[in-house]
C-alpha cells in the first residue's frame, strides 16, 4: 500500500485535493498543508514533551531509590497533566520593574529554538521537514536563538541574581558551541555532507565505530548546552537562586522547564542522528516509515536516557572549572581530532572497510591517550606547585 | 521573480541608516552597531550580486564569508577597546572621550 | 505579484524598521535585541537569494555571538541599570542629512546602470551552493589566499581583544 510507504504524501495530496476541491488556489492549499504538517508536528512534539515529564521523574526516582510519581492514574501517567493544571493556575506575576515585552518574550523564544530544530530531523527516509545542506550547522544557529532567549530573560527580570545567572549560562553556552561545532564536522568529513538525511544514509557502519571520541565529545558538549548537571548553573538554587529564570512563575516558567526537556530528547536524537545511524537499523526502515519513527524515537529516548544518567550521577562543578574544561582540554581536543580524522579519512579513502574502521578507532585512542597524558602531567605539575607554595606559607608560620 | 534593483534598494537603505547611527550616536557601543548595519548592507549586495551574476563565479559568497570574519573580528577588538576604555575614564559617550582635543 | 515579492516586502520592511529603531532607541539593551530583529531579516534576504548556508551562518555568528557580545559589553559599560540622557548628539540632523544625501546617491547611480532591474538566471540543475562555495575557498586557483589571511584576521583580534580587555593586577 502506498499509504504504508509514504504517509506523508499521500495524506498531503489527500488535503491538497480536499482544499483544492473547496476552490482555494493550488498555491494557498500548498501553504495550508504545509503550516497543518508543521502544527502536527509541533503537536506530537508537545505531547512527547509532557510525558517526558513523567519520564525524567520516574527515571530520577530509580537513581536515587524512589518510586516516583505513583498516585495519580495508572503508574502516575496522568501526574504530568496534573502538574499542568498547577502551573496553569499559578499567579502569573511579572515583577514591576521589568522589561514587559522582552520578559514576556523569553520563553517563548526558549521553546522555539527547541522546536525548530525538528525541521531539521529526519523521521524517517520519506519524513522530515526540510532536508537543509547546512543542517549540522542549523543545530548551533538554533542553539544560538536559545542563548539570546537566556540573556533576555536574565535581563529582563531586572534582578541581580537572574542577570549573574544568565552571564554564566551564557557564557557557558556559548563556550560549547566551538567544540559542538568542531566535532560535528566529523560526520561531515566521513559523510561528505552536512544535510542530515545524507549523514544518516552514510552509515553503513555507524560513526560510533569510527569516531567514538567525537561522540562522547559531543555529548559533552551537549550537556553544557543543555545547561544539564554536572553544567547545571540554572539549577544553583544555593549560589544563585536558579539563576536566569528566578523570577518567572506559572506557565512562563513552565515553558523553560519544557523547553529544556524536549531540548535534551531533542539532542538524544540528533546524538543518534550523528553517531547512530538515525532511523537506520538493519534495513527495518525501509519495511515502513512508521518502523522508522519509532527506531529514531528509541534511539533518542535512549540518548535521552543516558544525558539523565549523567545528570543524576556527576555533582556540579564551578563556573570557572566549566569554562577552563571547555577552552584548555575539550576545544583543542576537539580541534585535533577533527584534523586527524580529515587526514585519515584521505589516507584511507580507497582502503578496504576493516583498515577504514581500524585506522579511525586506532587514530581516536591515540588522540584521548594523548590528551589524557598531557593533561596528568600538567595537573602533576600543579598539584606540586600548589604544594610548594603551602610548604613556603607553612614555613613562613 | 523579484528585480535586482529591489534588493539594491533595500542594501542603500540598510546603509545609510547604519551611517545615520555612526554619526550621530552618543554612545560607542551604540556606533559599533551601526558600523554592524553597514557590514549588513554590504553583504546584502554581495551576495544579490552572486545570485544574479555569473552563480557559478562563487566571489560574492566568497566576500560575504569574509566579510563575516571581518565583523566578528571587527567587533570583537571594537568592544574590547570599549570597555578598556570605560575601565579607564568610566564613560562610553563618544563626546566626553576628548582627551585629544585640546 | 507573486508570492515571493511579498515576502520580499515584509520582510525588507521589518528589517528596515529595525534598522531605524537599532540607532534611535535610547536603551541600548533594546537597541541591540532590534539588531538581531534585522540580521534575522538579513537572513531571510539571504535565504530569497537562494544562498541558505550564508543565512544559517549568519545566524550562528551574527545572533550566537556578535549580538550577545553587544549586550554584553552594554551591560558592562554603565554603572545603572537604565539609560539615561540624550540617546542622540547635537549633531544628529548633520548625520541624518549625510545619510540621507548617501541614500539618494547611491539611488541615483544605481538607476543610470543599465542591469538595474536585471532578473536572475534560474539556478542549473544539481547546483550545491556549499560545495562550490567549499571548494572555492580551499583551491589554489580559488580563494584559498584570502581565506588564510582571514584566519589570521581572527587569530591577531582574538589576541588582540584578549590583550585589551584583561585586567592588569
Amino acid at each position: 500500500m502506498t499509504f504504508w510507504n509514504d504517509p506523508l504524501k499521500v495524506a498531503a495530496d489527500w488535503l491538497t485535493g480536499i482544499f483544492t476541491g473547496w476552490g482555494m488556489p493550488s498555491v494557498g492549499a500548498n501553504v495550508l498543508v504545509a503550516f497543518l504538517g508543521v502544527l502536527m508536528l509541533i503537536t506530537i512534539l508537545m505531547v512527547i514533551d509532557i510525558f517526558l515529564v513523567w519520564i525524567e521523574r520516574k527515571v530520577v526516582a530509580r537513581f536515587q531509590d524512589r518510586i516516583g510519581p505513583n498516585r495519580v492514574g495508572p503508574f502516575g501517567l496522568i501526574q504530568p497533566f496534573a502538574d499542568i493544571i498547577k502551573l496553569m493556575i499559578k499567579e502569573d506575576t511579572t515583577p514591576d520593574s521589568a522589561d514587559k515585552v522582552v520578559y514576556n518574550l523569553a520563553p517563548i523564544l526558549s521553546m522555539m529554538s527547541v522546536l525548530i530544530l525538528w525541521a531539521v530531523v529526519p523521521l524517517a527516509p520519506v519524513m522530515l521537514g526540510v532536508d537543509l545542506n547546512a543542517g549540522a550547522l542549523f543545530i548551533i544557529a538554533a542553539g544560538s536563538i536559545g542563548t539570546l532567549s537566556i540573556i533576555m530573560a536574565g535581563w529582563s527580570s531586572n534582578n541581580k541574581f537572574s542577570v549573574i545567572g544568565a552571564f554564566r549560562q551564557v557564557a557557558v553556552m556559548i563556550s560549547f558551541e566551538v567544540p559542538m561545532l568542531a566535532v560535528l564536522l566529523i560526520p561531515t568529513i566521513l559523510s561528505g555532507s552536512m544535510g542530515m538525511n545524507a549523514i544518516i544514509q552514510s552509515q553503513n557502519i555507524w560513526f560510533i565505530f569510527l569516531s567514538p571520541l567525537a561522540a562522547l565529545i559531543f555529548l559533552i558538549a551537549a550537556i553544557a548546552e543543555l545547561g544539564r548537571a554536572p553544567f547545571d548553573l540554572a539549577e544553583g538554587e544555593s549560589e544563585l537562586v536558579s539563576g536566569y529564570n528566578i523570577e518567572y512563575s506559572g506557565m512562563k516558567f513552565g515553558m523553560f522547564y519544557a523547553g529544556e526537556l524536549l531540548h535534551a530528547f531533542t539532542f538524544g536524537g540528533f546524538w543518534s542522528i550523528f553517531f547512530f545511524g538515525g532511523y537506520r537499523f538493519f534495513g527495518l526502515e525501509l519495511v515502513s516509515p512508521f518502523l522508522a519513527i519509532a527506531i529514531i524515537l528509541f534511539k533518542a529516548l535512549v540518548g535521552y536516557w543516558v544525558i539523565m544518567w549523567v545528570k543524576y550521577t556527576v555533582m556540579r562543578i564551578r563556573i570557572d572549572q566549566m569554562l577552563a574544561f571547555n577552552w584548555k582540554f575539550l576545544t583543542p581536543v576537539a580541534f585535533v581530532l577533527v584534523m586527524v580524522t580529515a587526514l585519515m579519512n584521505t589516507l584511507l579513502r580507497g582502503a578496504d572497510s576493516w583498515l577504514f574502521i581500524t585506522g579511525m578507532i586506532l587514530s581516536n585512542i591515540i588522540v584521548a591517550w594523548v590528551s589524557m597524558e598531557i593533561v596528568r602531567s600538567v595537573s602533576k605539575q600543579e598539584r606540586e606547585r600548589v604544594e610548594g607554595v603551602q610548604q613556603v606559607a607553612e614555613a613562613h608560620h | 521573480m523579484i528585480p535586482l534593483s529591489w534588493f539594491l534598494i533595500l542594501a542603500a537603505g540598510l546603509f545609510s541608516i547604519g551611517l545615520f547611527g555612526v554619526l550621530a550616536r552618543r554612545n560607542a557601543v551604540a556606533i559599533l552597531l551601526g558600523v554592524e548595519l553597514m557590514l549588513n548592507a554590504v553583504n546584502i549586495n554581495l551576495v544579490a550580486f552572486w545570485r544574479y551574476g555569473d552563480i557559478l563565479l562563487m566571489t560574492g559568497q566568497v566576500f560575504a564569508i569574509i566579510v563575516f570574519a571581518v565583523a566578528a573580528a571587527e567587533v570583537a577588538v571594537g568592544l574590547a577597546l570599549v570597555i578598556s576604555v570605560y575601565r579607564r575614564r568610566s564613560t562610553v559617550v563618544a563626546e566626553e572621550l576628548d582627551l585629544l582635543k585640546w | 505579484m507573486t508570492g515571493e515579492q511579498v515576502i520580499f516586502l515584509i520582510v525588507g520592511a521589518v528589517t528596515l524598521i529595525a534598522a531605524l529603531m537599532v540607532v534611535t532607541v535610547r536603551d541600548l539593551v533594546h537597541a541591540a535585541l532590534w539588531l538581531v530583529a534585522t540580521l534575522f531579516g538579513v537572513a531571510i534576504i539571504y535565504t530569497l537569494l537562494n544562498a541558505g548556508f550564508l543565512a544559517v551562518v549568519q545566524v550562528v555568528v551574527y545572533i550566537g555571538a556578535i549580538a550577545i557580545l553587544f549586550i554584553f559589553a552594554v551591560m558592562l559599560t554603565r554603572r545603572q541599570a537604565a539609560d539615561t540622557g540624550a540617546a542622540l548628539n547635537k549633531n544628529w540632523w548633520a548625520g541624518a542629512l549625510m545619510a540621507m544625501l548617501a541614500f539618494a546617491g547611491l539611488i541615483f547611480m544605481l538607476q543610470s546602470w543599465s542591469g538595474f532591474q536585471k532578473q536572475a538566471a534560474a539556478i542549473p540543475l544539481g547546483f550545491d551552493a556549499v560545495n562550490q562555495l567549499g571548494s572555492a575557498l580551499t583551491s589554489p586557483a580559488g580563494f584559498v589566499l584570502p581565506f588564510e589571511v582571514a584566519s589570521v584576521l581572527l587569530l591577531a583580534a582574538l589576541v588582540g581583544a584578549v590583550y585589551l580587555a584583561f585586567n592588569k593586577k
